[in-house]
């Protein structure tokens, strides 16, 4: 079957509060059919405007919001049938869960057979059956909220938003939520707009993120390639973990530079520098980093081990390398487990493909 | 025996419950020493009061403890088609020189009178037989004073001191209702043209029910604003609510009437801009309209203030859910956003229903002769007549109608769905 690839289209969309600052920059974006696609990024970085937007609870100050192929902008909220999911849920408290995934239905005039019908297949959908008769008040966090996503989906929207839906609950019930949802979504094929600031949910559940800073679109592209590949520093800090060294190129051919650090000199992988003398910051994952390398690695050093942490899966270890003390490395729980000691020094070596070379902080 | 077994014990072998009572005995103390002088307080100023003024309402006694000979004697008058026997003649005329003496008699009259009229001629007759000493206690007493008038042969008079017998009476309750108890003891109405308080009762009720009506209407919105705006403009709203409510209620009664009387600005205004004519200017003010549009003014904040709190707490996603849902904004605001404020209406009404029940000084001052309420009514036997029992009746009456009202919002609505902020 074909999709479209610009289901919902974001064209040249500024959006300004008070007319001095802009909250979304000249923003383009397509969304594809059916796809899970997650709007990451800090505070204040935008991504929750761009949501009420889509929503029709804000109107863009430029620009046009295209929902297959039509334009959106002048057309309010309740005619445009697409489903939200609040941060605080917003059930109805005064309604039982039946009249809650009821209403999109009713003030839809369907028929009382079809509504049961429906409201029957969402609370399944959710594994809740038999909770029909409860108050929201009477369910937990989690139950709630899959509450709201099934009352957000029993309309059968082309498009549900959901804005940080699982902000609100505990760290092992968000993460078997986040499961869920990706499951509902596989199975119905919905296109999901999602927005947080929790990039580990982002990096879970989506199919693309875009990574959103200072109301612009950093960097748009699948999980994998957002952790392995981010085209500059702010993508590298936001997301997942981070070793940067902050230099001078001094060398540059196709595949490699050499970056001149305070007193040492160390390869990198060039991405957005293009010529010697310029600025930039390297940034290196710490799983990336390997100690008393076996392999022939291109960057070789000794450091010195300054802390050590147990994280149960894991150990993270702080290094003084090269000049700075905030060296991590994360050493896998492996039943080969070396010795680590604060104050011992330990080889170090990584790859220069690994090692990348962006734009300085 | 099993529950001896299962008592359990504190280390040092004391029983768990006793221990526990013991521990918190202090505690109780304190709390009660704490309350204590909101509770005399209320007692002294609240109840205190209100068993007094129901003890003045049913408080019937002066007949009663100065004539004890004559009640005593009636029992034994069975016949009431009859006057009464000799002995009933004689403990009145005992009882009647006693007062004499105590020169108290004159009290007497005018209140027998009260139940009988013409009462008081035929006392004061006797009153004078009495002082010429023209009475003989050796012969008769039902024949002399028969022949001092004919009223004392009447039959009517005498059952009128029986009336007066029981030292509790429901008169002045029957009087707030424009009834009275016949000569015959039955329960009859007043005529028509003199049924006043029945007219005051009513309006009284329209009036509170207009007033609340029209205070919801223009509370709500005003709330909605309050609740919904950015911070520095509902603060000041939030003053511009409050600043009459801390303005004294005399001088905001008194704004009213400068604005509405006929030579006022209203008035002038209307004239400035034609809608009304010079010499044609409506009267707005000692009617009505007047204490509609004074009390709807003053009550106002007691409607906005319960509804904003509830308003207050009720997240703005709620609507926006409801719209994104497919609601129009008509039906997110019906079926989502109102049923929420429930709690806040019921409050607010009810606040403002039981102010204006009995509200006083405004209608005393803008309500002219069609716009006071019963509470003026009151005022009036307080200060005027001095028929302190017919107030505290009436009084009485009206504190027992808010609390009907109460039962029934409460079967209604409930009244733990009041929230008052």
């Amino acid at each position: 079957m074909s999709k479209n690839p610009e289901f919902v289209k974001f064209d040249k969309v500024d959006k300004s509060y008070d007319g001095k600052v802009l909250v979304v920059k000249d923003l383009q974006l397509d969304i594809a059919e059916g796809e899970f696609i997650t709007m990451l990024g800090p505070s204040g970085s935008g991504k929750t405007t761009c949501l009420m937007m889509l929503a029709g609870f804000e109107t863009p100050t430029h620009g046009e919001i295209l929902l297959d192929g039509n334009i959106i902008s002048n057309i309010p909220p309740h005619k445009r049938g697409i489903g939200m999911v609040f941060q605080n849920y917003a059930l109805f408290p005064h309604m039982t869960v039946y009249e809650n995934l009821a209403f999109p239905l009713r003030v839809r005039k369907v028929e009382k057979d079809e509504i049961d019908k429906k409201v029957d297949k969402a609370l399944s959908m959710v594994s809740l059956s038999g909770f029909e008769t409860r108050m929201p008040a009477q369910l937990s966090g989690g139950q709630q909220q899959r509450v709201a996503v099934a009352r957000a989906l029993v309309f059968d929207p082309a498009v549900v938003l959901m804005d940080e839906p699982l902000g609100a609950l505990d760290k092992n019930l968000r993460e078997s939520m986040q499961y869920e949802i990706k499951h509902i979504h596989e199975s119905i094929g919905v296109t999901v707009v999602y927005v947080t600031h929790d990039q580990s949910e982002a990096l879970t559940m989506s199919n693309r993120i875009a990574v959103f800073n200072d109301g612009k679109v950093q960097q748009l592209s699948n999980p994998a390639e957002l952790y392995e590949k981010p085209v500059n520093s702010f993508v590298a800090e936001f997301i997942g973990e981070n070793n940067t060294f902050n230099g001078e190129v001094v060398d540059i051919d196709k595949d490699k530079c050499k970056v001149k650090l305070a007193n040492s000199e160390i390869l990198a992988n060039p991405i957005s520098v293009k010529s010697k003398g310029e600025k930039t910051t390297v940034s290196l994952r710490p799983e990336r980093a390997l100690i008393n390398p076996t392999d022939k690695m291109d960057n070789m050093f000794t450091g010195k081990i300054e802390e050590v942490i147990y994280h149960g899966d894991h150990t993270r270890v702080r290094l003084n390398l090269l000049g700075s003390s905030e060296f991590i490395l994360k050493v896998p729980n492996s039943t080969s487990n070396l010795e680590l000691k604060v104050s011992q020094d330990i080889n170090i070596g990584w790859n220069s493909v690994d090692a990348r070379a962006l734009d300085p902080k | 025996m099993s529950s001896e077994t299962k008592q359990i014990l504190t280390t040092d072998g004391i029983p768990l419950e006793v221990s526990l009572k013991k521990a918190e005995k202090k505690n109780k103390i304190k709390a009660f020493l704490l309350v204590a002088p909101l509770l005399l307080f209320l007692v002294i100023t609240y109840i205190f009061p209100i068993g007094d003024m129901f003890m003045r309402s049913v408080d019937d006694r002066m007949v009663t403890n100065m004539l004890p000979k004559t009640f005593k004697a009636m029992e034994k008058w069975e016949n009431l088609e009859e006057l009464p026997p000799e002995e009933v003649y004689r403990g009145f005329y005992e009882d009647y020189k006693l007062l004499v003496e105590k020169q108290e008699h004159g009290k007497l009259g005018q209140r027998l009178n009260k139940e009988k009229n013409g009462f008081n001629t035929i006392t004061k007759r006797l009153f004078r037989q009495i002082k010429r000493n023209k009475i003989d206690e050796s012969i008769s007493i039902k024949d002399q004073i028969n022949k001092i008038h004919k009223r004392w042969r009447n039959i009517e008079f005498w059952l009128a001191i029986k009336r007066t017998a029981p030292p509790y009476t429901m008169a002045k309750y029957l009087k707030g209702m424009d009834m009275y108890v016949a000569s015959d003891g039955s329960i009859a109405q007043v005529d028509e043209d003199r049924r006043i308080h029945r007219i005051l009762w009513l309006r009284t009720l329209e009036i509170a029910f207009f007033v609340t009506l029209f205070s919801f209407f223009m509370g709500y919105p005003i709330a909605h604003l309050l609740a919904t705006l950015p911070m520095k403009y509902s603060n000041l709203l939030m003053i511009c609510v409050l600043l009459p409510f801390w303005t004294s209620l005399l001088v905001r009664t008194a704004s009213w009437m400068i604005l509405l009387q006929q030579q006022g600005v209203v008035n002038d205004f209307f004239v400035m801009i034609g809608l009304v004519g010079d010499d044609n200017r409506p009267e707005m003010m000692y009617n009505k309209v007047g204490t509609y549009v004074a009390m709807t003014q003053i009550l106002l904040p007691f409607m906005v203030l319960p509804l904003y709190s509830v308003m207050k707490t009720i997240s703005p996603s709620l609507m926006r859910a409801g719209k994104s849902l497919g609601g129009t904004p008509f039906v997110a605001f019906w079926k989502v956003y109102f049923p929420l404020t429930i709690p806040g209406i019921g409050a607010g009404c009810l606040l403002v229903f039981i102010l204006a029940i009995g509200y006083y000084i405004t209608p005393a001052l803008v309500g002219g002769a069609s716009g006071t309420l019963i509470s003026n009514q009151i005022a009036f036997h307080m200060k005027t007549t001095l028929d302190w029992s017919f107030a505290s009746a009436m009084g009485l009456m009206l504190l027992t109608g808010v609390l009907v009202i109460y039962w029934i919002y409460n079967k209604l609505v409930g009244v733990d769905n009041i929230k008052l902020g």
